[in-house]
């Protein structure tokens, strides 16, 4: 009986310090919403993870650039994932982060790879998806798209979502005048959500019959939900890419398991976990390692990508040349 | 009210202002001082000041022919109707968008019914698209609170105005109209200024910009807390100008409650009654029973967490409920013009604004995500206020003016006078008051997207992650989930404050 009183008394001594040691032993990720859902790549990498270091992984949800601006040196962050690359300077500009300190030679980008913060585990092209029931000859380049007006097309708002920002940087690679190209194209966008996710609903209740979302979206379609029906049209000028980054923060408490995770972002277990679980391509995985579904996607000819301080340079006169054009 | 202390009533004001304004200072804290606006901001506020304004005038306009019909007519249902009728204004926006374009879409059901009639398909992104959905929501509100205006206009009006021949109309009806639209046409263009999704998925493009839109983008995107900040302000001055206008007005006496008995009236136009209440019934409820059945399937897709949030999302309302009412409650009893303005500002608030502000003050102090539920319901309750307070204060006054004297020659006072006069003349409005809370809080997002909950998602939060990660079907599944929640409290309240009452 005493001993039991005694036994208690000494848990309750010891139990903060034992608390506080594993907390040490706790990674905080920054992940958006989708990736950590239960139908996302998370839990599967947290497990895994977890399995790995003996540690405790857990994740902070939302839209991590924003949250990091807000939060600043006091975040709780040791790492941050799902970094949008058109919002890189952002992320960098806080000067949280510390070098990635991978390899970049395990990265199987289409474009060479060399920044040293940021460290890409995903990536696909952005595209104009469309139904193969209602589109029977689907636009092969830019300029047939905006020259077609059979076509009814829902986008997202370039000053609202990071897909939205990538188009108007698409344009205006791609086209000299991209305002006129967006005054030419303003009369199939039926409309402009303010995320991806609200375009893409349209689409499948059929209200339109494209909509700007990813190359790698018809696999989504085939290999989870079994439709056959929507595809990606591949334009001849290349595609604008998104890649995705992970960084770690500098004032980490852990640094060596930051590191570990850091490094776990390009182990083929980690990126073996993206395509059917993220919907997209993995940065570090050779292509005949990927799902079939994958595998068998039509790959634009050609890559278009903006490094970050272009695609800071161009943001405001792209996103100005999307309002001016369509509100011509 | 004099004969009560007025200290509760400024305690509330004061908490609600802060609660909004200390958010606002903190973002202009942080922000260093106010930005200034980009010329593409005043083409923004061009555009939601002219939106609300024809969304405020379209919705009274077409609710002045459903109150009529509803105030002349008797028939069996017809409490039920009034129900259904006020449900759009408690649909999650984004909930509501999807039925509108059920129905009004390209591949909708009027479009589909145009048709095999030769028509050409009617577009329903645009402006128009704005307008209508903000009548969709907001016609209902429209038409109680003119009915309440019809209703005050004593029976016997009616009989000697018959009995003279004399015109109902031009007598009776357009002076009582007079003193009504005013009240209803600024708390409608209050609530359609702060309009961020309903604009920017119905708008179609660039054209239709709010300024709501503007702050998401300088808070979210940019990160220019400066720019948001000095929009913000103005929708503050903005919804300042509205709150006077509103106490200028001579408000409708009751918001929800007494929908007694119709007025036997001699003039006719039953047919005519009968075709604007139909036509008011399909417009309001085919979106509705649209999101149902394409919603039906999708519960068998839900995810197991998603019980999870709706128990979540469920005692974040009843939560919220018991605040606002805490709040809504002093301040109509007690609250002066200071109480008046406390009480609509968070109409014309951006919850954005509100929702980083909070982050900002709660973040030194605590992780911020570990506070996310008790700042939604915050939030949701200050959102909740403005309806609450509308539904209380008209039936105070109205207590006050048919029984205060008497009360007063018994020397009621304080806490007794609370308790015999007034409480039992508002169950019903408290009852409505506390529905509308509740609905409206479990179907609101707020800002809990803003405090990084990880397992703490609600509801809204939840049908936003499933459509993030493809999964629509199991989004409407979510979504039909969301509307039977806050319906079903709405109900469950509402009908509670009318059993009290009887």
């Amino acid at each position: 009986m005493h001993r039991t009183i005694a036994g208690l008394a000494l848990g309750l001594i010891a139990g903060p310090a034992l608390a506080q040691d594993s907390a040490s032993q706790t990674l905080t990720v920054y992940a958006p919403d989708y990736f950590a859902f239960e139908s996302g790549p998370g839990p599967a990498i947290k497990q895994a993870f977890e399995a790995e270091c003996g540690c405790t992984l857990d994740y902070v949800l939302g839209e991590v650039v924003p949250q990091i601006l807000l939060e600043g040196d006091r975040t709780e962050a040791d790492i941050v994932i799902g970094i949008d690359s058109t919002q890189a300077a952002q992320a960098r500009g806080t000067g949280l982060f510390a070098p990635h300190g991978v390899d970049a030679a395990a990265l199987t980008l289409p474009i060479g790879w060399e920044d040293e913060t940021f460290l890409p585990f995903d990536w696909s092209y952005l595209a104009f998806v469309y139904d193969t029931e209602a589109v029977d000859n689907p636009p092969t380049s830019f300029a047939e798209l905006i020259a077609r007006d059979d076509l009814s097309i829902a986008i997202q708002d370039p000053r609202s979502s990071v897909s939205g920002l990538s188009l108007a940087l698409w344009m205006d690679t791609v086209f000299d005048d991209a305002e006129q190209a967006w005054a030419d194209l303003a009369p199939q966008i039926v409309t402009v959500t303010p995320g991806w996710s609200e375009s893409y609903g349209l689409f499948l209740d059929g209200e339109v019959d494209m909509v700007l979302s990813y190359t790698t979206s018809p696999a989504y379609q085939r290999m989870a939900e079994n439709d056959d029906t929507v595809a990606a049209a591949i334009f001849d000028e290349g595609h604008y890419m998104t890649i995705e980054l992970a960084a770690q923060v500098a004032g980490t408490d852990n640094p060596e398991l930051a590191q570990q995770f850091m490094d776990f972002i390009v182990t083929p277990q980690f990126q073996s976990m993206i395509p059917t679980a993220n919907w997209s391509y993995p940065a570090a995985l050779p292509r005949e390692d990927w799902p079939e579904g994958f595998r068998e996607l039509p790959i634009p000819d050609s890559a278009i990508w903006h490094d970050e301080e272009t695609a800071a340079e161009r943001r405001d006169p792209a996103i100005e040349a999307f309002r001016s054009g369509m509100t011509r | 009210m004099r004969r009560l202390a007025g200290w509760p009533g400024a305690a509330a004001s004061g908490l609600v202002l802060a609660l909004v304004l200390a958010p606002l200072g903190a973002v202009l804290w942080r922000a260093g001082g106010a930005g200034w606006p980009e010329p593409a901001d005043w083409a923004a506020l061009r555009f939601t000041l002219w939106q609300a304004a024809l969304s405020a005038l379209l919705s009274a306009a077409l609710a002045i022919p459903v109150a009529r019909a509803l105030a002349r007519r008797r028939f069996p249902g017809r409490d039920l109707l009034v129900l259904v009728l006020g449900a759009p204004f408690i649909l999650p926006v984004i909930v509501a968008i999807l039925g509108l374009i059920a129905v009004f879409g390209r591949s909708g059901l009027l479009n589909a019914a145009l048709g095999p009639l030769g028509l050409p398909p009617l577009p329903i992104y645009g402006w128009h698209g704005v307008v209508l959905a903000h009548v969709f929501f907001n016609m209902p509100l429209a038409v109680r609170l003119i009915l309440q205006g019809w209703l005050a206009i004593p029976a016997e009006r009616f009989r000697l105005a018959a009995s003279l021949n004399a015109p109902v109309w031009r007598l009776l009806e357009v002076p009582m109209l007079a003193r009504v639209l005013p009240g209803t046409l600024a708390v409608i263009f209050l609530i359609c200024l702060t309009s961020f999704a309903v604009a920017l998925t119905l708008g179609g493009g660039p054209r239709a910009t709010t300024v709501e839109l503007a702050i998401y983008q300088a808070l979210r995107f940019d990160v220019d807390f400066g720019r948001a900040v000095t929009l913000a302000l103005i929708q503050v001055a903005l919804c300042a100008s509205g709150a006077a206008l509103v106490q200028r007005a001579r408000l409708p006496d009751a918001f929800g409650a007494g929908l007694g008995r119709s007025v036997q009236r001699w003039d006719g136009g039953h047919v005519l009654d009968a075709l604007v209440l139909g036509l008011a019934m399909l417009f309001l409820l085919s979106p509705m029973t649209m999101i149902a059945w394409r919603g039906a399937p999708g519960l068998l897709h839900l995810p197991p967490e998603v019980w999870g949030a709706a128990l979540r999302s469920l005692l974040v309302a009843l939560a919220a409920t018991a605040l606002t009412l805490a709040l809504a409650l002093p301040i109509a009893l007690w609250g002066r013009s200071l109480g008046t303005f406390a009480a609509l500002l968070p109409l014309a608030t951006s919850g954005l604004v509100t929702g980083t502000g909070l982050f900002l003050l709660v973040h030194p102090l605590i992780a911020p995500r570990l506070v996310a539920l008790p700042v939604t319901v915050l939030v949701n309750a200050a959102m909740a206020l403005p309806f609450a307070w509308r539904a209380l204060a008209p039936a105070i006054e109205a207590a006050e003016a048919g029984h205060g004297r008497l009360a007063d020659s018994m020397g009621l006072r304080g806490w007794t006078r609370l308790r015999w006069l007034l409480l039992p003349a508002l169950a019903r409005p408290l009852g409505f008051a506390a529905g509308l809370a509740a609905a409206l809080s479990a179907g609101d997002l707020g800002v809990i997207a803003l405090f990084a909950a990880g397992d703490q998602a609600t509801l809204p939060l939840m049908m936003a992650r499933l459509m993030q990660a493809y999964r629509m079907e199991a989004a409407a599944g979510a979504a039909l989930l969301l509307i039977a929640l806050s319906l079903g409290l709405f109900w469950l309240f509402d009908k509670g404050g009318r059993r009290a009452a009887a």
